[in-house]
């Protein structure tokens, strides 16, 4: 310790306004949140698959050089080949373009559905956390009675009772209780954000409540809903390819997944390829939206940060 | 908890009130009524007869009282499509059938399921989790009526081990139940698996470890039994799963189970056995749920019944 002298050290001083300078550039939530997702092999290529699903559905159709529609007396029941790359069906109808022009019926069904029942959730779930009390105990109790019977005899039950022939109609049959899952997310998230100490702050600080709604409880919230989202529209593209199979979903001329393979099945045994491509459809979208909703809720939630 | 079971019997009652009167008023709201097909080409004389046979002259709301009342008793009405049979009757016999399917398919469901899960978690990133997490995507990804078309196809068409369909002797069982177990499996895998790496990760996993106990103590003392507990609030949605993959599964492999009644209820418009069998499956499914809550508030002492605040 003697031997290192006292000029070896010098007073350099600090600069207070330099202790606050951030050092690296600023993050937004959604940067971070792509950062992470991006680090996530499994789910970037689930992302990948997906757009792939999409892209074809729009085009596969033009692609396919034949109408989904169109009856080919001549070419019944072919196997793949370089003409008809997935074969035909029964008609004689390129299974190529029915594949992607189903696949449009699907995702619609998929997306749109998710999306209604998760708007039409957060609102009654937002309502009845905001309110609390009296009208949230009501509430609950309705959706706990609504979720009490299982989702697909709904479904069912709806799509005999609205005589469902059409997207529009499969939707809303789906959507009659499909919001309660959501709205009791929401729910639990917002009475959870309500409790919490930055809460407690904002309050403290003399933050008005919108201001509060806005900037805490909307984005603290809208993590679980996207995640949720993700989640619920594997589950309407498998309740539609579920309720055409029991023959109560789309109806010819138009054709949706579930629908082809409720056509391949009765002659599967001796075309199988004419259910394998339509359920393979299926089962990679489906695939695809889980493993990319697992990725997605570990990157949109700081607290699963490791 | 008396009190809090009194409560839930009646919500149960509640509930099921609101299943009948919402599923009765929008069977009766379908365009027509439910004779309209048949009885068109008769004359006015025999429709009448016909109508007054199943009380569908009276006004609509007497109708309604009288389909409760009946229903208490346990007369869920006559079928349409098939006169003189009972709904009641039929549910009764077609349950058992479904019941020894799906009964069967959610034990091994559970078995397979459970372990396959704790097996992942112990061994995270090797490769039998690598291959659990494969089963059980996939197990959550394909369609039942895909799998069973496969299997049809592999077990019964190519290796013609088994019968495509059928009914009545063990061998006819194989397929569905494999078919009905596997989303069980692909379930129970993934949340036991979560379930476990997140007790794992508890300070009283570390405490044990710093005790001394052996791994296999730690496992299957402090973590098997806090990891497996929470797997029984999901056992209600996996035993209505198994019911509503029926609808599929016992139209493929022709089991006259309650399903497959179901299903050709739905297609041959028949409003009353529809309306029966909504009504017990919703039944079914409330009490199935209360069950499993009440099992779940007995086994987890974390979460015993406290009394409301207000």
């Amino acid at each position: 310790m003697e031997n290192i002298s006292k000029e070896k050290f010098q007073i350099i001083g600090v600069d207070k306004a330099e202790a606050e300078r951030i050092a690296r550039p600023r993050i937004s939530y959604m940067q971070d949140a792509w950062r992470r997702f991006r680090q996530n092999k499994t789910a970037l290529v689930a992302f990948v698959v997906l757009a792939l699903l999409v892209f074809m559905c729009i085009a596969g159709p033009a692609i396919s050089g034949y109408a989904f529609e169109e009856v080919d007396k001549g070419a019944v029941n072919q196997s793949p080949s370089g003409v008809h790359w997935f074969g035909t069906d029964k008609l004689g109808r390129d299974i190529f373009a029915r594949v992607w022009v189903g696949g449009r019926v699907s995702m619609i069904i998929g997306l749109v559905g998710a999306l209604i029942s998760s708007i039409i959730g957060c609102f009654y779930g937002g309502i009845a956390a905001y309110f609390g009390g009296k009208v949230d105990m009501i509430m609950m109790r309705i959706v706990e009675i609504l979720i009490s019977v299982p989702y697909l005899i709904v479904v069912i039950l709806m799509s005999i009772v609205l005589d469902s022939q059409g997207i529009f109609t499969l939707i809303l049959a789906m959507c009659a209780t499909g919001w309660c899952g959501t709205a009791r997310l929401v729910r639990g998230q917002m009475l959870q954000i309500k409790s919490q100490e930055y809460i407690m702050a904002a309050q403290g600080l003399g933050v008005s409540p919108s201001r509060i709604i806005l900037k805490h409880m909307i984005p603290n919230t809208l993590n679980v809903i996207i995640v949720a989202i993700t989640f619920d529209i594997p589950n309407y593209i498998f309740s539609e390819a579920f309720l055409s199979y029991l023959g109560l979903g789309i109806q010819p001329p138009n054709t949706s997944w579930g629908a082809l393979a409720y056509a391949a099945q009765t002659q599967f045994l001796f075309y199988p390829y004419q259910l394998l491509f339509p359920s393979l459809a299926i089962a990679l979208t489906m695939m695809s939206f889980t493993l990319m909703g697992d990725g997605l809720r570990d990157a949109l939630d700081p607290k699963l940060r490791k | 908890m008396a009190k809090y079971i009194l409560k839930r019997l009646g919500l149960m009652v509640l509930t099921l009130w609101a299943v009948v009167t919402v599923t009765f008023f929008m069977m009766r709201a379908i365009p027509g009524d439910p004779l309209a097909g048949m009885a068109r080409s008769l004359p006015e004389q025999t429709k009448a007869n016909y109508y007054a046979k199943y009380g569908l002259d009276k006004p609509l709301f007497e109708q309604y009282l009288i389909y409760l009342k009946n229903m208490v008793r346990g007369d869920l009405g006559e079928s349409l499509q098939f006169p003189g049979r009972s709904v009641t009757d039929t549910i009764l016999e077609t349950s058992p059938v479904s019941a020894a399917v799906g009964g069967i398919a959610l034990c091994i469901g559970l078995i397979l399921g459970v372990g396959a899960g704790i097996l992942a978690a112990l061994q995270k990133n090797k490769w039998p989790d690598y291959i659990v997490m494969f089963i059980a995507i996939l197990g959550i990804t394909i369609p039942v009526f895909v799998l069973a078309s496969l299997l049809q196809y592999l077990f019964a068409v190519k290796l013609q081990l088994l019968p495509t369909s059928g009914w009545g002797e063990p061998k006819h069982m194989v397929l569905p139940v494999i078919v009905l177990s596997f989303s069980t499996i692909a379930t129970y895998a993934r949340y036991i698996k979560s379930s476990m790496l997140d007790t794992l990760g508890q300070d009283y996993v570390l405490t044990a470890r710093a005790k001394g106990l052996s791994e296999f103590q730690v496992v299957s003392r402090h973590v098997m039994r806090n990891s497996l507990l929470p797997a029984i609030t999901i056992l209600a949605g996996r035993i209505v799963g198994i019911f509503t993959g029926a609808f599929v599964t016992e139209r493929m492999f022709s089991i006259p189970g309650i399903g497959f009644y179901y299903v050709s209820s739905i297609n041959n418009n028949d409003y009353t056995m529809i309306l029966g069998t909504t009504v017990f499956y919703a039944a079914l499914f409330i009490v199935v749920q209360f069950i499993v809550d009440f099992i779940y508030t007995l086994v987890d002492p974390r979460i015993r019944i406290v009394p409301d605040k207000n």
